[in-house]
């Protein structure tokens, strides 16, 4: 049994409402943290190790104290909820079953940067949950949490909640930044960064849901004790939303110190394959992180059991290895087709496209065709290294990792399966009516013990 | 060296550019530091424009490779920057034409943006002073990989003098800028977003204000082309003279350039620089009215000053040229120092018609081994 912090309460009836969740030790952080300075909180935040848990794995402390601070311009906290990318649904379960924890963080973190005004910027097909997050701001406020004066402090701070209007790339910083201040979502081109120029010129800091829902736990019990959870410099908890070929999806909270194999296999997570299916592939972070076959999912290139940790999942770098990203746990059995999830992928990423540079703009929609081709039987091998070669241009060439998170995934699928892409060219009728399977795998495929 | 990084601050940086150095002032980006050098060392730009604030970044042809990030901190960036909007730093070294990265990142551009392009090249009346075109005949391949339909959009007429012909648009948003900033009220922008995102106004609201015809000119394409010029001439049929008129539009510089046929004036547009951009005129960029643009349209309305001088490589440039290079003639090199007299003079020379070889002679038709010299 791993340590819950995030979740540890999350079972207990009626823990949306304030009076239950203060009960159950909830508001404690920020009395605590009204005692401490502003900068002491940035330094605990720091000794903790906290990472980002939107994706990129950024220092939480370290993004904290790039602030800018001149004099007399206000600061702003932007909570980024806009949780779009498939198969990550962590913040919602956060936000929808515990939402005061958010508004303590909020709140913490407020305090720490100097926001009086902090934005929570939600994904518009979330409809349901703004109106649970707004019911529980009104609630802190009642009981003091919120508003002027804060606990007869004299912080004031104010929390309001805007919804996005259903775009994917509303949930990169900058594009978010300007979602929110009512223009065209475009991600901005950076240096100046939102440390320095982030709403209306302001500085300010964009962090996940997650990652302000862990500045509570660090506060109540200190950054080194939060430091001690995890392994490395993956310390904490994380939330990972598993969902695919499993027979327990759902939102876990994992203490990054089982392994991967651990994590699908037993019954305390994802609890097996259903039907008795062997696993064939996995996207362990979210849909932009590359995919990884079963044998490199499960132990490394280096013949080390693979973790559920940063490092580990990125350990081979692109070649063999993958990334940690947002936690969404997508998990594919050996009926699924690569060619085919591919494709979706692609499809969804040229849909999201903001338009704005032209490599993302037109090579996305290029891959979606040329996947979409392959995949009806009508593919040349060709095709294959076309694909290659327009991900490699899009790559690194955009202004916002869009386009990289619409490369990745078509980069790995073609790294790792590229025998199936091939087949697909070559059988175009078999591929029409069953899929290749696991014919592709050069060694044996893996089988648990407890299976 | 180490000398001058200890003066606090710097009057200028220093940059090096494809091996060769300048000093800028700070603040400077790294394209309009390679424009003070000039030539192939510049990199291409087809949304940046110097005179629209915030324009930039988007189409990515500019990207450049920084080698070295400055004398402080000589690491290297990790992605490919685009130039127009870094600014460079005291011992940044950059690398554009001498980086292969760069060269392949910009061929894949050029790809892109040609993908949905029509190539209508022979119908538009862009042709000839079109950025892509230079851009495609610079960078790109001569043959497209992309075989799915290409995207198109119905014509649009935008207010009473721009039609906007959004198939060929490559979304520089230069024209959104200028409504942003020459104008008081924009009506158009940005609808809808990636491949489909198109340029549009508000529902069956035209544009309709005194500058809206300076969107024509940052055009890099012939998305938004003047009503009065279409189909009426090929931009490489007219010359271009400089002229001037007194205007009394607040704003307009009434500096212009008569595209001319004969005496009749085809068209009205500001004048441009060598990067394709209207001209600063004491430091104020020379944007023109549409009174100017669009209803002076006979040569005693103006002043004229003399022929454009076009320095860019574009074919309304036929003539015009500064600093041309002529082809070296090898006619008279072939024929020993004299100019020839027929064209059948040349032949003479060749082998087809040497002596002793006698058509007739030959079994079946002639070939090429039947004049070899020492048969």
């Amino acid at each position: 049994m791993g340590k819950k912090l995030l979740l540890a309460n999350a079972h207990v009836p009626g823990i949306r409402s304030y009076e239950v969740y203060r009960r159950e030790g909830g508001y404690r952080s920020v009395e605590k943290a009204f005692k401490m300075s502003p900068a002491d909180i940035v330094e605990e935040v720091k000794k903790s190790g906290l990472r980002g848990r939107g994706g990129a794995g950024f220092p939480t402390g370290l993004k904290w104290s790039f602030i800018a601070k001149p004099e007399g311009v206000p600061r702003h906290l932007v909570v980024n909820a806009d949780e779009s990318e498939p198969g990550t649904f962590k913040d919602r379960y956060l936000m929808e079953f515990i939402p005061h924890y958010l508004i303590e963080g909020m709140i913490v973190s407020s305090f720490a940067l100097g926001s009086n005004v902090s934005y929570i910027y939600i994904r518009g097909e979330y409809a349901w949950i703004t109106d649970i997050l707004e019911e529980a701001i009104a609630e802190a406020k009642q009981n003091g949490f919120l508003g002027k004066n804060i606990l007869g402090t004299g912080f004031d701070c104010e929390i309001y909640v805007q919804r996005g209007a259903g775009a994917y790339i509303c949930g990169e910083e900058t594009a978010l930044i300007e979602s929110l201040e009512g223009k065209r979502g475009n991600p901005r081109i950076k240096p100046p960064f939102p440390a320095v120029k982030g709403v209306w010129e302001r500085p300010t800091v964009v962090n996940n849901v997650e990652t302000i829902a862990a500045v509570v736990p660090i506060i109540n019990d200190g950054g080194e004790e939060y430091a001690k959870i995890g392994i490395g410099k993956s310390t904490g908890t994380k939330l990972i939303s598993a969902c695919g070929n499993i027979n327990k999806p759902g939102v876990y909270e994992i203490d990054m110190t089982i392994s991967v194999e651990e994590f699908i296999f037993s019954d305390e997570y994802c609890g097996g394959i259903p039907n008795g299916k062997r696993l064939k592939a996995c996207i362990p972070g979210g849909s932009s992180v590359p995919i990884l076959p079963a044998n490199l999912l499960l132990t490394t290139a280096k013949g080390e059991k693979r973790m559920m940790n940063y490092e580990s999942l990125a350990d081979g770098g692109f070649a063999t290895g993958t990334m940690m990203g947002s936690g969404g746990f997508i998990v594919l059995d050996e009926d699924q087709c690569v060619v085919k999830h591919t494709m979706t992928l692609a499809r969804f990423y040229h849909h999201e496209s903001c338009g704005q540079c032209s490599p993302c703009r037109e090579g996305t929609g290029w891959m979606e065709r040329i996947l979409k081709k392959i995949d009806s039987g009508k593919g040349e091998m060709k095709d294959i290294d076309l694909l290659w070669d327009i991900q490699r241009k899009i790559e690194g060439n955009t202004i916002c990792p869009l386009g990289d998170a619409a490369a990745w995934p078509v980069a790995a699928a073609i790294r790792h399966f590229r025998d199936e892409f091939e087949w697909h060219v070559l059988n175009p009728n078999a591929c029409l009516l069953r899929n290749y399977g696991l014919a592709h795998y050069a060694d044996p495929v893996h089988v648990p013990a407890s299976a | 060296m180490a000398d001058e990084i200890k003066k606090e601050p710097p009057a200028n940086f220093k940059v090096t550019i494809d091996n060769i150095t300048i000093e800028v002032a700070p603040g400077t980006t790294i394209l309009n530091a390679a424009r003070t050098i000039g030539g192939d060392v510049t990199p291409p730009a087809m949304c940046y424009y110097s005179k629209l604030q915030g324009s930039g970044g988007k189409c990515r042809t500019c990207l450049v490779e920084v080698a070295a990030g400055s004398t402080a901190d000589p690491r290297p960036m990790p992605k490919l920057v685009a130039s127009c909007r870094t600014t460079v730093m005291d011992g940044m070294i950059v690398k554009n034409i001498t980086s292969e990265k760069v060269k392949d990142a910009r061929a894949g551009v050029v790809e892109f943006l040609l993908l949905n392009h029509p190539l209508d090249c022979p119908i538009c009346d862009q042709a000839g002073e079109c950025h892509l075109q230079d851009l495609g005949y610079e960078h790109g391949k001569e043959g497209t990989r992309y075989e799915f339909k290409r995207r198109t959009f119905e014509k649009e007429d935008i207010g009473p003098y721009i039609q906007l012909h959004m198939t060929r648009c490559i979304l520089c948003y230069r024209c959104t800028y200028v409504a942003d900033q020459l104008t008081e009220k924009r009506v158009h922008g940005i609808l809808d977003r990636g491949e489909h995102a198109e340029i549009s106004t508000y529902i069956s609201k035209a544009i309709d204000n005194e500058f809206s015809g300076n969107m024509i000119d940052v055009c890099p394409v012939g998305a938004l082309t003047d009503k009065t010029f279409r189909f009426k001439n090929r931009v490489w049929f007219t010359k271009p003279v400089d002229a001037h008129r007194e205007c009394t539009t607040p704003g307009c510089c009434g500096k212009t350039t008569l595209w001319l046929r004969g005496e009749e004036v085809f068209r009205v547009t500001a004048r441009k620089d060598q990067w394709g951009e209207v001209q600063s005129f004491d430091g104020k960029p020379g944007w023109i009215c549409n009174t100017c643009r669009f209803d002076k349209k006979k040569t005693g309305d103006w002043t004229i000053e003399g022929v454009t001088k076009v320095n860019r490589h574009s074919v309304i440039a036929q003539g015009h040229y500064e600093g041309l290079v002529t082809p070296k003639e090898t006619v008279q090199q072939v024929l020993g120092g004299r100019a020839p007299r027929l064209l059948m003079d040349i032949h003479d020379e060749s082998e087809v018609n040497r002596n002793g070889v006698h058509l007739s002679e030959i079994n079946g038709p002639a070939h090429s081994d039947d004049f070899k010299k020492d048969q």
